[in-house]
């Protein structure tokens, strides 16, 4: 498998940024949304270590996982808004896109939904060799992604603990992002990662710079590799900053000005910006053209979207049972 | 026919489909302890322990049936469901719809209910209406041996997920299963005795009372037509309706409490589709709106009694007899 450059690592960060403050501006024709922007080099460092034969869990900020496996960001626009050419034909919303055809299934928006049903699809995974089924390949792994905020529930510790001791193929991704919903991480666990939890139960637990993609990236290929090749789980710590409200619309009144300057000044995208101009590797000019592409790959989608109809009013009897 | 306990029907029904078709598996508490039969069989891959955690164990059944395994989860008993709610519910019950129909979640819950063990209220606790209230889901809830077998054959073959009650007292008792493969339909209700006078509708092991107050009311005169629903969810309306529309009255009858249960939905039915049939006002008979009692006078006082169910028959059609 070809390994992403560096600058469409950086590109890719862009039009998640785009997308989502797209879709935050069109906060009145999509509340609820819930963005991770800020958290862009999590997203596109994880999602870049992994194969298509793997299978992703998201949660209720999945467009960054979305985007940067290759989603179309017309048909996710148009799934945000409610229409017919969504990847759930419009009846997902913002909330639990899933895109099987991208390797991205079940995401749930119950906060630990993902980590209860993550198991489930490394078992048919490990099981594939013996028991063909239609949703998994052999040698496929599991990421599923979720926050500081999941791992304060109790489902996180019955996923990890099931993992281990059936040696399932899980890489848990927790973005650590500092909020969960309106609370601050730091009245909620005493810890200040979730690492030391995880490592309790046996597992491999490395935490890293969640905003610097690469390092991001580094630390997924091995902790990929680690899980395709053992067939046992791992534990992988972003530490990073949800820089937007828990929802859209969000005032972040309760949130701590100095805090959120220092962290915006830690910018994910800016960090690795800078650092390719800064090693001769991007042209001021060729960053002005990435920013073109982006700006128009963002309008087409919500030109797309928004010229979408809505969905058959039929629709909403179909799909409740097979 | 063989003549088997309710507990070797399932365990016959677990190896003739895990036999059928590899991608059938069960797990759960105690689920290699105590069904060695299968774990010889199919091996420790397909046949699993886990934690005592229903959370997960519910939640790794739905993420297995939406990748195409088929699993069979034992959850023991039904007051621990309410710990594996959010996969059950919200995971297996509401993301193939709002994936837009991406995935199917083919799995069978098993669990454990009804009076009779003096258990209490936090072991038993007949709460199956929670799960016909929620989209998604299908709800089975069999009162005959050969119907354990039968039904539990379809729950396991059916693509969506399956609630699968099974009274815990009947376990042990021998009943008549045909041999061979016999499937049960899901959403076919049975009618179990013919009658004209009065439609006595029921389910689990609320059935057998209904056949003992039946007998009684014969014994008087009244001839009661017996309706086992077997499934709550889909629910047999036709079944229902043809025969209140034949007899007029309508008793039924269940171990659960009676707010918002599956009495009160039958009873709404019946008043939507067939009022003009309706000789009588609709009754229900239900266990009390308490948690299930541990002290066994007070457990059986719970239960509805086939006493009861008859005096209410001859109430009904007393009062239907009584001149407009």
């Amino acid at each position: 498998m070809t390994q992403p450059s560096r600058i469409s690592m950086l590109e890719t960060m862009m039009l998640i940024r785009a997308h989502e403050e797209r879709l935050a501006g069109n906060a009145g024709s999509s509340p609820g949304t819930c963005t991770a922007v800020g958290q862009e080099a999590a997203a596109v460092g994880v999602v870049a270590a992994l194969q298509p034969r793997d299978r992703i869990l998201t949660n209720h900020r999945s467009a960054g996982h979305l985007l940067a496996r290759g989603a179309d960001p017309g048909r996710l626009m148009a799934e945000v808004m409610g229409r017919a050419d969504g990847y759930c034909k419009g009846k997902s919303g913002s909330l639990h896109v899933s895109a099987k055809e991208l390797g991205v299934v079940l995401t749930s928006t119950i906060v630990g939904g993902e980590l209860s049903l993550a198991p489930g699809v490394a078992l048919a995974q490990k099981m594939s060799a013996t028991v063909p089924n239609e949703g998994t390949e052999p040698g496929g792994i599991t990421a599923v992604f979720f926050g500081d905020g999941a791992a304060c529930e109790g489902i996180f510790h019955e996923s990890i603990n099931l993992a281990v001791t059936w040696q399932l193929p899980v890489l848990y991704v927790c973005e650590n992002n500092q909020w969960q919903a309106f609370v601050r991480r730091d009245e909620t666990m005493p810890h200040e990662q979730v690492r030391p939890w995880a490592a309790s139960h046996g597992l491999q637990a490395v935490a890293v710079d969640g905003n610097d993609v690469e390092a991001v990236h580094a630390a997924a290929l091995a902790a990929a590799e680690f899980v395709r090749s053992t067939g046992t789980p791992y534990f992988l710590e972003l530490i990073t900053y949800r820089t937007r409200g828990h929802y859209e619309p969000d005032d972040q009144a309760y949130v701590d000005k100095d805090e959120l300057a220092r962290w915006k000044a830690r910018d994910p995208i800016a960090l690795q910006r800078d650092r390719l101009l800064a090693a001769g590797e991007l042209a001021p000019g060729e960053l002005a053209h990435l920013q073109q592409r982006v700006a128009d790959t963002v309008a087409a989608a919500f030109a797309f979207a928004q010229a979408s109809p809505w969905p058959d009013a039929r629709e909403l009897l179909t799909d409740v049972y097979a | 026919m063989q003549t088997i306990t309710v507990n070797d029907a399932v365990g016959q029904a677990l190896a003739e489909e895990m036999r059928r078709d590899a991608r059938v598996l069960t797990f759960g508490e105690g689920v290699a302890t105590n069904r060695r039969e299968l774990l010889a069989e199919f091996g420790a891959q397909r046949v699993r322990n886990t934690p005592l955690a229903e959370g997960i164990i519910a939640g790794a059944a739905a993420g297995a049936a939406a990748m195409g395994l088929r699993p069979v989860i034992d959850l023991l008993y039904a007051p621990f469901l309410t710990l594996s709610m959010d996969a059950i519910m919200n995971s297996a019950g509401k993301l193939r719809y709002l994936s837009g129909g991406q995935f199917e979640f083919p799995m069978v819950v098993l669990a454990r209910t009804g009076a009779g063990w003096t258990v209490g209220g936090q072991h038993n606790h007949n709460l199956e209406a929670m799960f016909v209230h929620s989209p998604g889901l299908k709800v089975v809830m069999p009162h005959s041996t050969a119907d354990y077998k039968g039904l539990l054959k379809s729950a396991i073959r059916d693509p969506n997920p399956v609630l699968f009650f099974m009274d815990m007292t009947v376990g042990y008792t021998p009943g008549p299963v045909p041999e061979g493969e016999q499937l049960v339909p899901l959403g076919q209700a049975a009618v179990l005795r013919a009658g004209a006078d009065v439609t006595l509708v029921s389910y689990s092991k609320s059935v057998t009372t209904c056949l003992a107050a039946a007998d009684q009311l014969a014994a008087r005169g009244v001839d009661p037509e017996v309706i086992d629903l077997r499934t709550l969810k889909p629910l047999d309306e036709a079944t229902i309706l043809r025969s209140v529309r034949k007899t007029g009255r309508l008793i039924v009858v269940h171990e659960a409490a009676a707010p918002c249960g599956v009495g009160a939905e039958v009873a709404a039915i019946v008043s939507e589709k067939a009022f003009a049939a309706l000789k009588a006002p609709v009754r229900r008979i239900t266990g009390p709106d308490v948690p299930a009692p541990s002290s066994w006078m007070l457990e059986q006082a719970a239960l509805p009694q086939a006493d009861g169910i008859a005096r209410a028959a001859l109430e009904l059609v007393g009062a239907a007899a009584v001149p407009a």
